[in-house]
């Protein structure tokens, strides 16, 4: 299974190096991986339905937790063949819908990295190692959205996708934190048993809201929806695969899989219910009034998203029962509907759907796939879709509380999205064809075998539905550790309540379609009230958010070297001050301090007046001699507390540094007086509480007991262990030998940049006699 | 006497931070010269003075019989000079060579020319 990812992955790298001679005819060469992945994956239905678990164990970085264990149970099984068997499909669609696109092995590579980390999400029994794959997910949805990377919609849209996705998953991460702090392990197979210790935890319900912030954001839920119908403006076959059959569905598959870890508590139910509930309706109610075809579909797909979260929030044996069959359902009858718009779209050159009718003369094929989607859609027999919301409508009307409220909702939901079904799959392809698409090419083989081999599929599943009962349905619902012995999926239920609600929705749904027309006058009606939606509302709080941070850059930032000074160091002082002024007793012991003499006193005389006038001189020659005097008398200083070696140093130093000032700087003016009378004040200020903090801090310290352990480690050894008697020299040259040769370099590296920059003069002067 | 190198240390900062804050170049790095003389000066003191009595051990004996002044302090310092001195001269030739391109030595005014080529 391991080696299932990988070569994903390998085939996305290989697309970098020999993309290029894949490009032409070659293309559609490349679904065999997918297909390769499919077969490897149908191999292990047998032993699944058998109720056996394949794992496999790669160790990782054991030592954070994160292993590579890979898990394949009924779920992970049905993801994996979504994933690769949709993905033949549309790999071979896409080799003609993107026939001689210039970037179409970057889209392979794309798609092959999405296809790897999808099979790595649903695979991976490690919290962790999930993140990383869910996390690539969001990455490569996020190129693939921004395909059309020439498009400024299409760029903002990606954008708009990542941001909301990319949220989710820090969220996903710190849930999975949570949950491995609280159980003790990251594998998700091992916290089942500790439901219990989870639901009564205190942090139960900040976890749940961290996992709940990951799903909705990655699968489109109320009020995190609207990257999706954005996220249209990718090409066809990524809409086909990412955005409805798998990756939306990415956040369904993780409240699936921590239902029994987390769930049993009214919260999570009740969230559930709430946020599948509004999102369900929300989403179909808009497509009431869309006019593109993608649009339409987007809002469906949001729409049978929020049933999938209202039906794991039911939560009951039977509801579960029929999440599993409406996820096969809707990548069914979704996927088909897409790829026909796809092909719609590549031919006639408009997905208006007020444009389109009459399609079913020049593209027959497409329009029965399109039928066959709409009837699945709608829920009618004999289609698997008539199964799905079959159970859909027994596990709402068997439910604890509010049975009807429940059951009115989902009728009300499956009505408009069988509406948006009919208008999506039926409406483009009857009636009269106008002038203008009469001439439309036949459409490739690539394109329209997909939509048809997964439209005829829906109708397979529905006439025997015994082929997914025992090999996916009963391994999916015993992940939520009940049993499963006594499920039959079955078409015919016999004449009772739910075939009548049935009826009701399916009629309604046709009456609806025959009275409700699409148009752009109710287009422009909704869009009245963008700026109540959710998604106008983030996109407010996020340009505040930048404004924010950009104020607060321009503040900080400002390319002003003084401000950055006076920023830290006043930031500096109060913090040091606060605490001095708290903390401290002040104690200043005078007996302890050697008496003062007369040298000591001219020579701090000489200094302070040697300060003052560097600082106040309007020379810079002055400045620089007094700086000069400055080092002079601190290098008295030293002589008189014996440090020889400091002495010569500093007296040394000190005299070139003044002779290069000197040199380099005579010929520059004056200085000019560029601060006004306030600044100086302000900064005199500043300095002054600056340097009165540091002489407390002195005085403070050596009021403390002074450590000597290393002074007379070196003092007792440096004639017994390196044969020196100055110490200082000793230290510098034996001790900490490798110190001095580092900072001999960083002395030579100073002196190769000034010579540098002297030679840079020459040659700019040289340029000029030019 | 430590109370009044105490007190010259602050000045030496103060002085120091006060030449940084100012808007031309060559005060900056006169202003970087002090407070480095006032860092060393700080440590200097820190490491407790003693008088006349040289980290040097005496010449035949192999170890010190009396006081001595802390060896460790001195080291650190000596090393903080040599690379000051390396940083000076650099930013000494720095604004030499700043000043040949740009003219000035106002920082502002470097900053808008930054921004218009």
């Amino acid at each position: 299974m391991l080696l299932a990812i990988l070569i994903g992955f390998f085939a996305a790298l290989s697309q970098l190096l020999f993309g290029k001679f894949m490009k032409g005819k070659l293309s559609i060469l490349l679904s065999l991986v997918p297909l390769a992945f499919f077969i490897f994956f149908v191999q292990y239905i047998p032993a699944i339905a058998a109720g056996e678990i394949v794992t496999a164990k790669h160790t990782w970085v054991s030592s954070f937790g994160v292993d590579l264990d890979l898990r394949l149970d009924g779920l992970a099984l049905l993801f994996s063949l979504m994933i690769t068997g949709i993905g033949t499909l549309v790999f071979i669609y896409t080799s003609a819908y993107l026939k001689n696109h210039p970037m179409l092995d970057r889209f392979y590579g794309y798609l092959f990295i999405f296809m790897a980390a999808m099979l790595g999400l649903v695979l991976s029994d490690n919290f962790l190692a999930m993140f990383i794959f869910w996390e690539l997910t969001s990455i490569s949805s996020f190129f693939l959205i921004g395909f059309n990377n020439t498009n400024p919609d299409s760029r903002k849209s990606a954008l708009t996708a990542l941001s909301i996705t990319g949220i989710g998953g820090l969220l996903f991460l710190a849930g999975g934190l949570l949950l491995g702090e609280v159980t003790g392990t990251y594998q998700i197979s091992q916290m089942i048993s500790q439901n219990e210790l989870l639901v009564n935890h205190s942090l139960y319900v900040l976890t749940v809201a961290l996992i709940f912030g990951a799903a909705f954001t990655k699968s489109a839920q109320f009020p995190f929806h609207f990257w999706l119908p954005g996220a249209m403006k990718a090409p066809t076959p990524v809409s086909t695969y990412l955005h409805s059959a798998t990756m939306v569905k990415a956040g369904i598959y993780l409240l699936f899989r921590l239902s029994p870890v987390l769930g049993n508590s009214d919260f999570w139910n009740n969230t559930l219910l709430i946020v599948g509930g509004i999102t369900m309706l929300y989403a179909a109610f808009h497509t009431l009034f869309r006019t593109d075809l993608k649009g339409i579909l987007a809002y469906s797909t949001i729409a049978a998203l929020g049933i999938l979260t209202f039906l794991i929030g039911l939560g009951t044996k039977e509801s579960f029962i029929a999440a599993a069959v409406f996820i096969l359902v809707h990548a069914l009858y979704k996927a088909t509907l897409f790829l026909m718009t796809g092909a719609i779209d590549l031919y006639t050159g408009t997905r208006d759907v007020t444009k389109l009718s009459g399609l079913h003369k020049v593209m027959l094929p497409i329009a029965i796939a399109g039928g066959l989607a709409a009837i699945s859609n709608a829920g009618i027999p004999p289609s698997i879709g008539f199964i799905g919301k079959d159970l859909i409508y027994e596990s709402t009307l068997h439910f604890r509380h509010n049975a009807t409220l429940l059951t009115t909702l989902a009728i009300l939901t499956n009505i408009l999205i069988g509406y948006a079904g009919y208008v999506a799959g039926v409406k483009p392809f009857i009636g009269r064809t106008p002038t203008g698409l009469e001439k439309v090419t036949f459409p490739h083989p690539a394109i329209w075998i997909p939509p048809v081999i997964l439209g005829v599929l829906g109708f397979v599943f529905g006439l025997f539905p015994s082929l997914v009962e025992a090999s996916l349905i009963k391994p999916i619902v015993a992940t939520t550790g009940v049993d499963t012995s006594d499920i039959h999926i079955k078409l015919w239920h016999g004449f009772n309540t739910v075939l009548g609600l049935s009826a009701i929705t399916i009629i309604s749904g046709i009456a609806l379609y025959f009275i409700w027309k699409p148009n752009a006058t109710k287009r422009y009606f909704i869009q009245r009230f963008d700026k109540l939606s959710p998604k106008f509302i983030i996109e407010t709080l996020a340009d505040w958010f930048e404004s924010f941070s950009d104020l607060w850059t321009r503040i900080f930032q400002n390319g002003y070297l003084r401000n950055y000074i006076t920023v830290i160091v006043v930031f500096l002082i109060s913090l040091v001050a606060f605490t001095l002024l708290n903390n401290t007793t002040y104690q200043i012991d005078y007996s302890s301090f050697s008496k003062l003499t007369i040298y000591e006193v001219v020579s701090l005389c000489i200094m302070i007046l040697a300060i003052g006038f560097a600082v106040f001189t309007k020379s810079r020659l002055a400045a620089v001699a007094a700086t000069g005097v400055m080092g002079y008398s601190i290098c008295l200083f030293f002589v008189f507390y014996s440090a020889p070696d400091l002495a010569m140093t500093q007296f040394a130093i000190d005299t070139l540094t003044v002779i290069l000032f000197v040199l380099v700087l005579y010929k520059l003016p004056r200085y000019l007086n560029l601060s006004d009378y306030k600044t100086r004040v302000k900064d005199g200020i500043i300095a002054i509480a600056f340097g009165g903090l540091v002489s407390i801090l002195a005085l403070e310290v050596l009021a403390q007991p002074q450590n000597n352990e290393i002074s007379s480690y070196y003092a007792e050894n440096a004639y017994v262990l390196a044969h020196g008697k100055n110490v200082v020299n000793v230290i510098l040259v034996d001790f900490r030998g490798i110190d001095t040769m580092v900072e001999i370099s960083v002395l030579a590296i100073a002196a190769i940049g000034v010579f540098g920059l002297l030679k840079l003069r020459l040659k700019s002067e040289e340029r000029k006699q030019q | 006497m430590e109370f009044l190198l105490a007190i010259m240390t602050g000045v030496l900062y103060a002085a120091g931070l006060y030449m940084m804050l100012r808007r031309s170049l060559v005060k900056l790095i006169i202003g970087l010269i002090i407070i480095g003389n006032g860092a060393n000066l700080l440590i200097f003191l820190l490491g407790r003075i003693t008088k006349g009595a040289p980290p040097i051990i005496p010449g035949d004996t192999k170890f010190f019989a009396d006081i001595y002044a802390d060896p460790v302090p001195q080291a650190l310092i000596l090393t903080a000079i040599v690379i000051s001195f390396g940083l000076q001269s650099f930013a000494i030739i720095l604004v030499k060579r700043a000043y040949q391109v740009v003219k000035t030595d106002d920082l502002d005014e470097m900053n808008t020319i930054e921004e218009e080529v």
